[in-house]
């Protein structure tokens, strides 16, 4: 079996599939909150696979910075994230999305 | 094919079969577990690509900070997992539909390029160097002030998960030290004014220029 070298475009092809297979999972896991969240991460990290794939290739560190970026701001996203998902289940005893219509939206 | 290429094909299996399973799995922590083999797998991936530095920290800081607080949130929440699958197989088709389009797209752009085999040489002096340090450089000439963004970011995450959280008891008898420094006098002390109650002498009267006498 000859799959040719490893090219840029394998590791972006594995990142718009990560992408996509995430996207499917927020569509498919509407009511679990926290699957919701995990779905986000794993967008964040197809993105970052493209950004470190660039950075390697065109031997350009900036990508490299900007998934340090990333990673800050998602960890900060994820501990929020979650801080207010506990605050939720204590008041309504439920994470299910489609339970949570106060606002009327 | 090298060994590159056949590593590159076992860790994107398992990062593509693991993200599938976290989006399909029953229980919520079997997908918390699953999405920390993703993440391990990236970051072989990352491995491979010559990003050592960022491929320790997604290990260290994600699979030992972020997704244990996952897990740890997720068995704190007392969840029922069959109220979450109900509208599961009803999604499918669109969730599929979408998926099938970004895939679509993707693949669309990719074909028109993207042909690089290999990574630019690097200098010697930047191979001895190795990738931590470049990126240090990198971060702490460039980008110095995004780097402190991202500080004061992760302060704001702090506060704010802490004061989200915090919960103050109602029973609690602790003391409060600032009120306790801030007390007034007039708060502790009430100084009534009234009139001296003058007794009648106990002492006998001969006694007393006895007693001064012998002062003198």
């Amino acid at each position: 079996m000859n799959l040719g070298p490893i090219t840029l475009g394998h590791y972006l092809s594995l990142g718009g599939m990560l992408f996509a297979l995430s996207v499917i999972g927020i569509y498919l896991n509407r009511r679990n909150l926290i699957v919701l969240l995990m779905a986000i991460e794993l967008m964040l990290l197809a993105v970052n696979m493209n950004f470190v794939a660039f950075s390697h290739y065109l031997g350009d560190m900036g990508g490299q910075v900007f998934v340090f970026f990333i990673l800050t701001v998602a960890a900060a996203e994820s501990a929020i994230g979650l801080a207010i998902l506990v605050v939720l289940f204590r008041n309504r005893a439920t994470i299910n999305v489609e339970e949570l219509d106060t606002l009327k939206g | 094919m090298t060994t590159t290429g056949a590593l590159f094909y076992l860790f994107s299996a398992v990062l593509l079969l693991a993200s599938f399973r976290v989006i399909t799995a029953r229980s919520t922590v079997h997908a918390v577990l699953f999405l920390v083999l993703a993440f391990a797998s990236a970051s072989a991936i990352w491995m491979l690509l010559k990003a050592e530095f960022l491929a320790i920290t997604l290990v260290l800081v994600y699979v030992g900070a972020v997704m244990v607080l996952f897990l740890f949130v997720v068995m704190m929440l007392d969840l029922n997992a069959d109220d979450f699958r109900d509208g599961f197989w009803r999604h499918l088709p669109l969730a599929g539909f979408v998926g099938a389009v970004i895939a679509l797209e993707m693949a669309l752009v990719l074909m028109g390029g993207f042909r690089l085999t290999d990574a630019p040489a690097m200098d010697a002096a930047m191979v001895k160097l190795g990738n931590t340090r470049l990126l240090g450089i990198e971060i702490y000439t460039k980008y110095l002030y995004p780097l402190q963004i991202a500080a004061v970011l992760l302060l704001v995450a702090i506060i704010a998960a802490i004061a989200l959280t915090l919960r103050r008891r109602k029973d609690s008898r602790s003391q409060n030290p600032s009120e306790q420094v801030r007390v007034k006098k007039a708060d502790r002390v009430r100084i009534v004014k009234m009139d001296a109650v003058i007794d009648a002498p106990s002492v006998p009267a001969q006694a007393a220029p006895a007693a001064e006498g012998d002062k003198k």
